[in-house]
């Protein structure tokens, strides 16, 4: 079978017909439950990523009948992933898309995936928890938004996603409340998480090995990763716990139907607007409607507010469950500036995952800042072609001078912060009235501009970064400026005048749509969000359980 | 002093268990085919190949690296990033008006087209663009330094180091999968990793590439 995802080389999809792809065997098939169209399944779920693979997983596990969808392809890694740059753009988000605002937020690679595990198939595998304070920041702290969930609430979620993922990291972790070691020992670190630690040993401050979704030792039919580097173009090995290989294998397993190449063009609602009544998708060149009776969006920052705003009705004119205008409002993304230098010591960084070590103690400490919010950073492991496009647009390099500049990649090493963002109304996902996809879907617009908060949290960053780097012996030192993670366009909250769902992920104006992905954020934290996103999903599955008991689903 | 790994072929490699066969897939394509014109005009492949020289690196082994033939072959595919920046052309309409706006500049400016002028007055010209120091009627609206910068420069970089020439004069490690690494530590390497060569010869680099 064909497996190339060039735009205009369509792919047949693979899960169909009973079966489903088996990740771990090349050519390999699992049986897979199946349902017609006009059968109304309990839940359709739109996007087969962190949030959408790992509901699917525990709701069909309670004994639901799901079907969950997903735009892109079904991989299989052994067979279908190149150790290669270039080549992996396939597992991006690359449909047309506008970007804008004062500070526009690079999009495809950067932060979107397309097919099943989504970008998990290529995130680096961060997973940190939030700090506790975060979901209470503005009664806690003094900025940003509360959530409608308490640390407490969350963490037997933290801990369910954890074992589920064989999180690698250390026995004992040096932030936040007192937790026992990770399921799986900590991976050893490579040079420049090293160089990372010895920084932070000269200037005073914790470090560790960062817990990692790649694991440390065989995990089911996982293997030990091989540090091999590439995790931002995909795991090639399977190492990598990602949507795909955890959550979509533990769904399918469990009875969820989940259907490839089928992008979702309205979550469709009966005629009195009153409730969701199932998803109209593209697939294999047709329209088709699948029923349901709950619908799920679970298309990340991006695509679930546009769908949502996709599917206005006369009842809804302003785009399903949007009566509090909150609906694409409220974007946030991850600050990322980088700082990079050079070393004497033969560094090597494309060895071994890129975040090896980090610290977070911009997270946990509160004083001598002049920002409201945190961030955490770790070491860098940017590869070749990224590297030089890289030293190419942030510094202005090309011919004789990119050449001498790339000679010293092997001796380079940086931080990059996940850097907090203030939840803005005025950071948006809206449609582009005029302009439309491949499938006649109109596109969406993404609108960013930093605050003067965020100005001074980024400029905090580099700066002690740049201390950091000074004190591990680096020089020639050069900032460039990046983002991570999309959030917030979807948030969750206790009032419906000011959220578009509930603690469950319940939208307030439908009782039977939900949202379930980095969209319900409040606030971004100075994490990388899958992990949070992932318990947010494995409460939401218990939830529906207890509200599907009590007979209010 | 330029580092260097003047013994090192990441090709040498190939048959080694740090490639796999979808990657020998990947890169026996990229090495052996040379994808036909489809997208650019025949002068603007002329152009394209001009401005290749001047911004890519040239290895010191093996000559220059095809570059023209895969733009012309993403852009004729539309399988490019997707995204583009409020207000800014869509990217086909960038890359036309984009080059045409240089070829004007360098008529407006030399009275010659861009590939007749000398070496030295292409990169000259080429600083300036990147700084946006242009005739704004020649560009039509097309912000010369970010066409330089985020289209032009992005792309031909871009295409350049997915080469594996490229990879071996820089000392990248390459493909590898199955086999990862090993020795993770500073200083540390794999017998499969490059070897820098080290300054004034004082020590001759060892063979590497193939283990």
């Amino acid at each position: 079978m064909s497996t190339s995802a060039s735009p205009h080389d369509p792919v047949t999809p693979r899960a169909k017909d009973g079966r489903a792809p088996d990740v771990f065997v090349p050519d390999g098939w699992v049986p897979m439950r199946c349902h017609a169209d006009t059968e109304e399944v309990d839940f359709a779920i739109v996007g087969a990523g962190a949030g959408g693979a790992t509901l699917a997983a525990r709701l069909a596990e309670k004994g639901f009948s799901v079907v969950c969808f997903d735009a892109g392809p079904y991989w299989r890694p052994l067979e279908d992933f190149a150790s290669d740059e270039l080549a992996q753009e396939m597992l991006y988000w690359t449909d047309p898309r506008i970007t804008g605002g004062a500070d526009p937020i690079a999009l495809a690679g950067n932060n979107c995936g397309k097919g099943v595990g989504g970008s998990t198939v290529h995130f680096s595998m961060v997973s940190l928890r939030f700090r506790p304070e975060w979901f209470k920041s503005r009664s806690k702290l003094g900025y940003g938004y509360d959530w409608p969930v308490t640390y407490e609430e969350i963490a037997p979620y933290y801990d369910q996603a954890e074992r589920a993922l064989s999180i690698s990291g250390p026995v004992k972790y040096p932030w936040g409340p007192p937790r026992g070691p990770y399921p799986y020992r900590p991976h050893e670190v490579n040079a420049p998480g090293l160089i990372l630690g010895r920084a932070a040993d000269r200037m005073g401050i914790k470090w560790c090995s960062t817990p990692l979704a790649t694991v440390s030792a065989p995990h089911g039919k996982s293997p030990p990763c091989v540090y091999r580097g590439y995790c931002h173009y995909g795991c090639s090995t399977n190492a990598k716990q990602s949507a795909l290989v955890v959550w979509a294998a533990r769904a399918v397993k469990a009875g969820a139907e989940i259907r490839d190449m089928a992008m979702v063009g309205q979550v469709e609602t009966s005629a009195d607007g009153a409730r969701a009544t199932g998803v109209r998708y593209h697939r294999e060149g047709e329209w088709r409607v699948q029923k349901a009776r709950n619908v799920v969006v679970s298309g990340y920052a991006i695509e679930t507010p546009r769908l949502l705003l996709n599917s206005a009705t006369p009842k809804h004119p302003n785009g399903l469950a949007n009566s509090s205008g909150c609906v694409g409002a409220y974007l946030t993304t991850q600050s990322g500036p980088g700082v990079w230098a050079t070393f004497e010591e033969d560094i090597r960084w494309s060895k071994g995952p890129p975040n090896m070590a980090v610290t977070e103690h911009w997270n946990y400490t509160d004083e001598g800042k002049d920002f409201h919010g945190g961030y955490a950073f770790m070491s860098q492991g940017p590869l070749a072609r990224e590297w030089g496009q890289n030293l190419a647009t942030s510094r202005g390099l090309w011919g004789e001078d990119l050449q001498r500049g790339m000679a010293d990649y092997n001796h380079t090493m940086g931080f990059v912060p996940v850097g907090e963002v203030e939840p803005r109304a005025c950071n948006t996902v809206t449609l582009v009235d005029d302009e439309f996809d491949q499938y006649g879907l109109k596109i969406p617009k993404v609108t960013f501009s930093y605050s003067d908060n965020d100005k001074r949290l980024i400029e905090h960053s580099v700066k002690f970064m740049g201390h950091m780097l000074d004190a591990a012996g680096g020089r020639d030192q050069w900032r460039n400026d990046d983002t991570s993670h999309l959030l917030g366009t979807c948030r969750m909250g206790d009032d419906p005048r000011t959220s578009v769902v509930n603690a469950d992920g319940r939208s307030w104006d439908i009782p039977n749509l939900w949202v379930c992905d980095g969209s319900l954020f409040a606030t971004t934290g100075g994490v990388n969000p899958s992990l949070t996103i992932q318990a947010l999903a494995l409460r939401c599955a218990d939830r529906i359980e207890s509200l599907a008991r009590r007979g209010e689903l | 002093m330029t580092r260097s790994y003047p013994d090192y072929d990441v090709l040498a490699k190939w048959d080694t268990v740090s490639f796999d066969d979808k990657t020998r897939h990947v890169l026996r394509k990229r090495l052996g085919e040379t994808p036909p014109r489809r997208f650019f005009s025949e002068e603007e492949w002329a152009l394209m190949e001009v401005l290749c020289a001047r911004l890519a690196p040239t290895p010191q082994r093996g000559g220059p690296v095809p570059i023209t033939c895969w733009l012309d072959a993403r852009l004729h595919e539309g399988d490019t990033e997707g995204y583009r920046i409020e207000g800014a052309l869509p990217e086909a309409e960038a890359w036309h008006r984009g080059l045409k706006a240089i070829d004007e500049q360098a008529r407006t400016d030399y009275v010659r087209p861009f590939i007749a002028l000398d070496v030295e007055t292409q990169v000259i010209l080429l600083k300036r663009i990147q700084k946006g120091e242009v005739d704004a009627r020649v560009w039509h609206g097309l912000k010369a330094g970010d066409f330089f910068t985020s289209t032009l420069l992005r792309e031909v970089v871009g295409i350049y180091y997915a080469h594996p020439a490229a990879w071996s004069e820089m000392g990248f490690g390459g493909p590898a999968s199955p086999r990862g690494y090993v020795r993770m530590g500073l200083n540390e390497h794999d017998p499969w990793e490059a070897r820098e060569a080290k300054p004034g010869g004082a020590r001759k680099p060892r063979g590497s590439g193939v283990a």
